[in-house]
């Protein structure tokens, strides 16, 4: 029990990674594959923003009267990684809608079947 | 003249002949006529380089590129590839002549791509023979398959393409499988592949690898048609009957056990193998298949595949002669390669006149041809000898010598193996001098020789024949300097 | 100035993108293209120069020194794979013009051009970067814009292979997000060099062996090896042909790098080779990879997808050559990435040609071709020959060194089969040569040689190919300096 509460975030990381990804290998819809890989990608966010918590530190703001600052330097990374999954999100949803207006749908098994009917 | 010169002149001198020949593709005289002059200046170029190298005291290496550290092509002028390289450049001559009757007389189509492929085969073969290490070796021997390809496919009939398939299929797999890996094995435990007297790999090997690794060599050299890999030699008869002079008796099977000849006195020794034995199971390999294949060839009604299953069983002799590993049993082979060229070139010019002449494939059409084609049957005659080994024909000097080897060695069995070949051979070849000379045709024969081009590509190879035997000296001088 | 040159390779290119999208201009975007590519391959040149020199340069970008800045440090094997990519992309974008006027919206040119700069300076910062978390920047920076630029392609299908690719790209990538966390966490530094030197007092920990796990599974994403490749084969026989070359020739070999620099430089090979055996698990996939993809290869229809699973197959012989961790093996590996992207891209320059002259890549209907494109033809042969690993292309000498490497290691049987794989290679080329030579078309139309602005770019390649299968001391010399410099010997 302690390590789990002691772990918590760890926990809820390894938690919404499975989430995400099984969302994500399921066959489906495309949008859920995308939201999919959102929460996948949510999962290490809070993964590295848990290594920078220093335990007893505050915030990494420059102040009197404080000796212990958590490590800022995972909350910038992740500030990049949020970007970039925000710029893949994007994409994904444009590749979508152009499937959608190619293929009149954005079921994963019935474009197969449309390229399958293509390919023969 | 500079022998480094002489030496890239024996591949730049067929190769040059090719855009030659292809400007030329209008005018069918001036076509041929180029093709034969180029074939002449090739023997002579290696006649001389002949004569420039035997008075040196050592080899001299023509290095062209290195490829790395190491590896190179690189051209080394040696007795064998000498005589290697007279005897193909002296039969391209001839085959040409030779070609020019057939040809015409089938009015074959794609005449002018038939004489660039050739001139280009010579070329690689030019590089066979004079290659200095093992990596030029293997990289002139692919050339010679894919330049041979085009002409074994000549006809581009379904068949053609299926046996042009078989050719390409068997020669590619066992070089690239089995023949590589042996050179990059070699290169791997001594890091050098080049050709030196003696060998390169004595106490650098235990006797059972370096059995194994002849064994890749023997296998991966598929053009020596050593079983189970010399189905491609059958399958390349589809081609016409010029190609298969070349392939059977100037080029390609000859670049084969040249190939394992040289492969034998220059990168394993003869000492090497003469004394740790290790040459014992390759040796009984071509046993078997000497016999095997002349089984197989007295079965044959068709005189080309006749012929081309004796090439496997003589090819085979090569291979054995090498394999024993004594003195004379490599002056044997060396002997044997040339007259088994002049034996079975006469042999299958033979076959492509009577084709020309009577459109004649089967043994059992030939009945009482003889009284039609007597000078070529006369031929087929004097070829007969020189592959059974009878005198007054060179086939007799050679296998003498491969004997004189397997006794000097006192290998019996092989001893045994050669008698039993001799009377299987006797057996295929005689009944068709019997049926063309003293049986009656089943229907009238209405025509006569084959045009004149063939009869004297004919006459000269016979003559060679008996030369070879009445007047051997000169190629004995030269075998006589392999190894030294 | 020549001391900038490290962040010059990156930032002309990425500040020439944005330029694109200003200008609205298809003639010169593709100009500017053009010009970026050539220069960043001239500074790789000198970068080359200067590597040789003095073994290795770090630069810090923005002045801030390492471990604290973003360091970009340059030896032999990174400047090396610079060089790839920047003299690549010069050849494709001087080819590109007519090809892309062809098979792209005459609109959407520019924005062609600057996804394919985006793509272009990702690539180079993805090979220069010191910087572990940088590295996943700039792999996703190319990732992004390639699965734009593949989403370009005519056939419906490039966008729903893109889509692929977009799900699986960035999979890979944040899973080497989580492996470059987890080190980050163990060591409190993202620097490679630094990160080398602290991992060794961890390795015995889970969490290295997890990050370890994170970021190969997440580079072999990337780089396609089987059967990690699903997203491989759709993407390159539906993006526009300049892609797919570009591709084929650059992207998966970057990847490769980013594994040969993290198995041997970061982790090390003690910990990677010698702790785990990752050797043999990537020799097996490999050796699978090879043959199970030269076997698919065989029954294509489409040259673009043969194409696409033979490269397949030809990653696994770069992996093969990784996992052998000796010198030999290694050379193999590096040398494999040159030789094959020069023969790869003349290929798939081949293939643009034909689509772009008869409009399609099946294999039915190059016929005949032999006649009718010599040219193009021709250089399909030679590529093929490479591929096959023919003496006198460069594909021999690839072959000539990974057999070698397996001998070294003592796997005798591994040697011979991949012999027999080349056979394999045989087959699949082999098919396309009888099409072109050996049958003859039942279209009588007459149809031209591609053009000429076309056919110069691609037999750059092709002769390149003849050329470092003869004289190999700029290619296998170099790729055995780094092989080296790698083993530490």
């Amino acid at each position: 029990m302690d390590l789990i509460l002691s772990h918590i975030n760890y926990w809820v990381a390894i938690a919404l990674m499975m989430i995400g990804f099984y969302a994500l290998i399921a066959r489906g819809n495309l949008i859920k594959t995308i939201i999919g890989l959102n929460i996948f990608q949510a999962s290490v966010f809070l993964l590295y923003i848990t290594f920078g918590k220093v335990s007893g530190g505050t915030a990494p703001i420059l102040q009197k009267n404080t000796e212990l600052y958590s490590n800022p330097l995972p909350h910038v990374l992740i500030l990049t990684a949020i970007v970039v999954g925000v710029a893949t999100t994007s994409l994904g949803l444009a590749l979508v809608v152009k499937i959608y207006e190619s293929y009149g749908t954005i079921e994963e098994d019935e474009i197969a079947k449309l390229d399958a009917q293509e390919e023969n | 003249m500079d022998i480094n010169f002489l030496i890239i002149l024996t591949i730049i001198i067929p190769l040059a002949g090719v855009p030659l020949i292809l400007l030329s593709r209008n005018s069918p005289n001036l076509r041929e006529f180029i093709t034969i002059l180029t074939a002449s200046i090739l023997f002579l170029t290696n006649l001389l380089l002949t004569i420039n190298t035997l008075g040196l005291s050592e080899s001299k290496t023509f290095v062209i590129v290195n490829f790395f550290p190491g590896g190179s092509i690189q051209l080394t002028p040696e007795p064998l590839g000498l005589i290697f390289g007279l005897i193909a450049s002296g039969l391209w001559i001839v085959t040409s002549i030779y070609s020019i009757g057939y040809m015409r007389g089938k009015n074959e189509k794609n005449q002018t791509r038939f004489y660039c492929f050739f001139a280009l085969a010579i070329a690689a073969t030019m590089g066979v023979a004079y290659a200095g290490n093992l990596i030029t070796l293997f990289i002139f021997y692919e050339a010679l398959s894919l330049s041979t390809y085009p002409l074994v496919t000549h006809h581009q009939s379904e068949s053609a393409k299926q046996g042009g398939r078989t050719y390409l299929g068997v020669l590619l797999t066992t070089s690239v499988v089995f023949f590589l890996f042996g050179i990059i094995w070699i290169w791997s435990i001594t890091g050098t592949t080049e050709f030196v007297s003696g060998g390169i790999l004595e106490n650098e090997i235990n006797p059972y690898l370096t059995g194994i690794l002849i064994l890749l060599f023997i296998f991966g050299i598929g053009k020596a048609g050593v079983m189970p890999f010399h189905r491609w030699l059958p399958a390349a008869m589809v081609a016409p009957t010029p190609v298969s002079a070349l392939l059977h008796a100037v080029a390609v099977v000859k670049a084969g056990v040249f190939s394992v000849l040289k492969i034998t006195v220059y990168t394993f020794g003869v000492e090497n193998l003469s004394s740790n034995g290790a040459s014992e199971f390759a040796m009984y390999l071509a046993a078997i298949t000497i016999v095997a294949a002349s089984i197989i060839a007295l079965k044959q009604n068709n005189i080309k595949k006749m012929l081309a299953y004796s090439t496997v069983s003589q090819l085979s002799y090569i291979v054995l002669a090498a394999m024993i590993v004594s003195s004379n049993s490599i002056i044997g082979s060396t002997l044997h390669i040339a007259s088994h060229a002049f034996g079975k070139i006469t042999l299958f010019f033979c076959a492509g006149a009577i084709y020309v002449a009577s459109g004649k494939t089967e043994i059992s059409q030939l009945k009482g041809i003889g009284k039609a084609m007597p000078l070529t049957m006369a031929a087929f005659l004097i070829g007969s000898l020189s592959i059974i080994g009878l005198p007054p024909t060179g086939g007799f000097i050679s296998k003498w010598y491969i004997l004189l080897g397997a006794i000097q060695q006192e290998e019996f069995i092989i001893l045994l193996v050669l008698i039993i070949s001799t009377l299987l051979s006797v057996a295929y070849l005689l009944p068709v001098i019997y049926l063309s000379f003293f049986l009656t045709p089943d229907s009238k024969i209405d025509h006569g020789e084959a045009p004149t081009a063939i009869l004297i590509a004919l006459g000269i190879s016979v003559t060679l024949t008996i030369l070879l035997f009445l007047y051997p000296t000169p190629i004995f001088q030269i075998a006589k300097f392999i190894g030294n | 100035m020549l001391s900038q040159l490290p962040a010059l390779q990156v930032v002309i290119p990425l500040i020439a993108a944005p330029l694109c999208v200003i200008l609205r201009n298809k003639e010169i975007s593709c100009l500017v293209s053009q010009a970026v590519s050539i220069v960043s391959f001239l500074i790789s040149l000198i970068l080359l120069q200067q590597v040789l020199n003095q073994n290795v340069i770090s630069y810090a970008l923005g002045g801030w020194l390492a471990p604290i800045g973003i360091e970009y440090r340059l030896d032999i094997l990174n400047t090396f794979i610079l060089v790839i990519v920047s003299g690549i992309s010069s050849i494709v974008t001087i080819y590109s013009k007519k090809s892309i006027e062809h098979e792209i919206d005459s609109e959407k040119i520019y924005l062609f051009y600057t996804g394919y700069l985006l793509m272009f300076s990702g690539l180079l910062g993805m090979s220069i970067t010191g910087d572990a978390f940088n590295v996943f920047v700039f792999i996703e920076i190319s990732s992004l814009s390639s699965y734009a630029m593949i989403a370009m392609g005519k056939d419906r299908r490039a966008v729903s292979a893109s889509f692929t690719y977009l799900v699986m790209g960035t999979v890979g990538a944040t899973f080497f997000l989580i492996g470059v966390g987890l080190m980050y966490a163990m060591t409190g530094t993202l620097n490679m060099a630094d990160l080398a030197e602290r991992l060794p007092k961890v390795y015995e920990t889970k969490a290295i062996l997890v990050s370890f796990a994170f970021i190969s599974i997440g580079i072999l994403l990337k780089l396609a090896l089987f059967p990690l490749h699903l997203w491989l084969p759709n993407a390159y026989t539906y993006a526009p042909s300049v892609v797919s070359a570009f591709l084929s020739a650059t992207a998966t070999k970057v990847a490769i790098y980013l594994l040969i620099r993290f198995g041997y430089t970061v982790f090390g090979s003690d910990f990677v080779f010698i702790k785990y055996p990752t050797a043999e698990i990537l020799a097996s996939l490999a050796i699978v990879a090879i043959i199970v993809c030269s076997l698919v290869a065989i029954f294509q229809t489409n040259i673009k997808r043969l194409l696409a699973f033979s490269s397949l197959a030809q990653v696994g012989y770069i992996i093969l050559g990784i996992s052998l961790n000796n010198l030999n093996g290694l050379t193999a590996a590096i040398v494999h990435i040159f030789n094959h992207a020069i023969s790869k891209g003349a290929l798939f320059l081949a293939m643009g040609c034909i689509a772009l002259v008869i409009g399609s890549v099946k294999i039915k209907d190059m016929e005949g071709l032999g006649k009718k494109m010599p040219f193009t033809a021709f250089a399909i042969v030679i590529g093929g020959l490479s591929l096959i690993g023919v003496p006198l292309t460069a594909g021999f000498i690839s072959k000539w060194y990974i057999i070698l490497g397996a001998l070294d290691k003592g796997w005798w049987v591994l040697a011979i089969l991949l012999l027999l794989t080349s056979l394999l290679a045989l087959v699949y080329v082999w098919r396309i040569i009888e099409a072109m030579y050996f049958r003859s078309s039942e279209n009588v139309y007459k149809i031209n040689e591609a053009p000429i602005s076309m056919l110069i770019p691609m037999y750059v390649l092709v002769i390149m190919t003849i050329y470092f299968g003869i004289e190999t001391s700029f290619s296998a010399g170099l790729a055995s300096e780094a092989a080296k410099f790698l083993i530490g010997t």
